[in-house]
């Protein structure tokens, strides 16, 4: 029994720690520039894939390397050319806009790399659990976690202790002041798109490892991650870290009590806490 | 003259409506699809209330008009066989539904109401996967079909006549747009246009603005429950997809498309979309790539919808 729920919290903070790394992209891109970016499960799918097809080339810890950042490439240009004109607009148009770029790029990835699902490997010391005892420990589970747990640090400290971080946090409360302050807005939410996006790349290169490669692949990790950042407060990123742990967390471990209810309880979490606090745990009052 | 065109265009409007069984045959369509339009057009004006007239944005509307689906099939299959008695039923969940998910998000606006509204939406969406023994789960509801109306003294026969469900489906249709064009004509809907055109002055004017925004919000989620209604209707059969999210992407670009701040806007965006939607789904596989595309396309060039333009000339 201990085992079993042992089992389901490492893989609930597991699916917690990608809910964690989605969500917190998309909250990046939420807080400064005001777009939903429902392709953000889109471009997790390009990174699996991309990486999928540079393995041959530079190797399993080369496509790790490379792959996210050619996603944020991607992402830069969409910024670039699609999204930048809707600012200013109705946020209407831009949820529209990545949405129709979600259908786009699922179905751009199934046309270049087929609908059956693909397998992906990962290097053998990594794929092989770590004590008999303990099966569903395997390598590259503990190595997942780090990697996160590095990419958030990681992330923290860009926001923190960079000048870009800095200005994104000051976009953050107020873009106007900002831009009369001197910073170019436009280059500034260009970048923090592409950071957003690149958290989205990352997550997908290391998913591919233990959920295979599908079109599809994204679309179960973006709903909740809408939730982590609803649970976690709206505007604030440790919030967002929280928020995704927290709902993967109860999931895992409600799946050891009512199968059934695992995917629901992330739901009725929600709800919980939008009657008790409306604004999310660490959320701000009066932001929205 | 605006106000003659208005009214030329209202006559237009119906003459077309009431007309397309003639027609659509002739133009190598059929008149299913002439259903289908009409039941995404209700269901994208009973967003429009919401998106159009009181400014919020709802992004999950595809959970109402899914549960009105799913409490129509529900109930003709395993309660009563009655259509009448079905549509109640539906239109009563997806009401209840909206009702008491609505206390919980209309005091978010903007970006964040729509976020809440997604994520609500899909918890229907797993409950129908779910809940195999009595949705059915990914199958959906089958096995059952609409009955024929039956008022005692005369009878239509909706099931097997597909001309005879497309004036059902209209007589429901127009009946909707007449009681959503008096409610938006009363001193309420009056009100909700003032949030939407001032929500602190409205505040300031003593107008208990969430509270409008709830009933707006339930009204708007109760005629996305007829329109689901008439969909399980249309289909005999309803699936886990008739609520999913992208179900939700669709009657909001349809509204969009048509022109939001219009009252038929919503019907000429479906009538383009569904179209549109047949016509690609059959002639290629990547179906999906080019309606994302057309989503791209009609936000970057096309954000006022057809009639938004059509007005935007027609003004001096």
């Amino acid at each position: 029994m201990t085992q079993l729920l042992l089992f389901n919290v490492v893989n609930g903070l597991i699916i917690g720690a990608f809910y964690a790394l989605m969500a917190l992209g998309l909250s990046l891109i939420l807080n400064l520039s005001g777009v939903i970016n429902f392709a953000h499960g889109g471009f997790l799918a390009i990174g699996g894939y991309l990486a999928y097809t540079l393995v041959p080339y530079v190797g399993f810890w080369g496509a790790l390397l490379v792959s996210p950042f050619l996603v944020a490439a991607i992402g830069i240009l969409i910024e670039r050319v699609l999204i930048r004109p809707l600012y200013g607009r109705d946020p209407l148009y831009s949820l529209l806009l990545t949405f129709g770029l979600a259908f786009m790029i699922q179905d751009g990835t199934r046309f270049i790399w087929g609908a059956q699902s693909l397998p992906y490997q990962i290097p053998d010391w990594l794929a092989a659990p770590l004590s008999a005892e303990y099966f569903f420990l395997t390598g590259y589970r503990v190595f997942m976690m780090v990697l996160v747990a590095a990419a958030v640090l990681g992330l923290f400290l860009i926001l923190n202790h960079t000048r870009l971080g800095l200005r994104i946090r000051a976009g953050t409360l107020d873009l106007e002041t900002v831009s009369v302050l001197g910073v170019n807005v436009r280059v500034l939410r260009n970048l923090n798109f592409g950071l957003g996006i690149y958290l989205a790349g990352l997550a997908g290169v290391l998913a591919v490892g233990m959920l295979g490669l599908e079109p599809t692949v994204g679309d179960n990790l973006i709903m909740p991650s809408f939730i982590a950042i609803i649970v976690g407060g709206l505007g604030s990123l440790p919030g967002t870290l929280i928020g995704g742990l927290l709902i993967g967390v109860a999931s895992g471990v409600t799946s050891v009590f009512f199968p059934s209810a695992s995917e629901a309880v992330i739901y009725v979490m929600m709800a919980a806490v939008l009657i008790v606090r409306p604004r999310g745990l660490l959320g701000e009052e009066g932001r929205f | 003259m605006p106000a003659l065109d208005k009214r030329a265009g209202d006559v237009l409007i119906w003459f077309l409506l009431l007309s397309a069984p003639f027609w659509l045959p002739a133009v190598g369509s059929y008149v299913e699809l002439g259903s289908h339009v009409v039941v995404y057009a209700l269901a994208a004006m009973a967003l429009n209330f919401l998106l159009g007239y009181t400014g919020v944005l709802s992004f999950g509307h595809a959970a109402y008009f899914g549960l009105g689906a799913y409490g129509t099939a529900m109930t003709i299959k395993y309660l009563y066989p009655s259509t009448p008695v079905g549509m109640l039923v539906g239109v009563a969940v997806s009401t209840a539904a909206a009702a008491l998910i609505g206390p919980m998000i209309v005091r978010l606006r903007g970006v964040y109401f729509a976020m809440c509204t997604i994520a609500f939406g899909q918890v229907f969406y797993f409950i129908a996967f779910q809940w195999r023994s009595g949705t059915g789960g990914d199958d959906g509801v089958s096995a059952w079909h609409r009955m024929p109306l039956d008022f005692g003294f005369f009878h239509i026969d909706i099931l097997n006549n597909p001309a005879a469900f497309y004036y059902f489906a209209v007589a429901i249709f127009a009946a909707s747009a007449a009681l959503m064009a008096f409610l938006l004509r009363s001193p309420f809907g009056r009100t909700l246009l003032a949030i939407r055109e001032n929500e602190r002055r409205a505040r300031f004017l003593g107008i208990p603005v969430d509270r409008h925004i709830w009933i707006s919000w339930v009204i708007s989620c109760a005629f996305a429950g007829l329109a689901g209604t008439l969909f399980a209707l249309m289909n005999n059969f309803v699936d886990p997809r008739a609520l999913r999210w992208d179900q939700s992407g669709d009657f909001v670009i349809m509204a969009v498309l048509g022109g939001m701040r219009s009252f038929w806007g919503p019907l000429i965006g479906a009538a383009i979309f569904l179209v549109l939607q047949d016509y690609i789904s059959s002639h290629t596989e990547n179906w999906m790539s080019f309606i994302g595309l057309f989503f791209v396309l009609v936000v970057l060039f096309f954000p006022r919808g057809v009639l938004g333009i059509v007005r935007r000339r027609s003004a001096p």
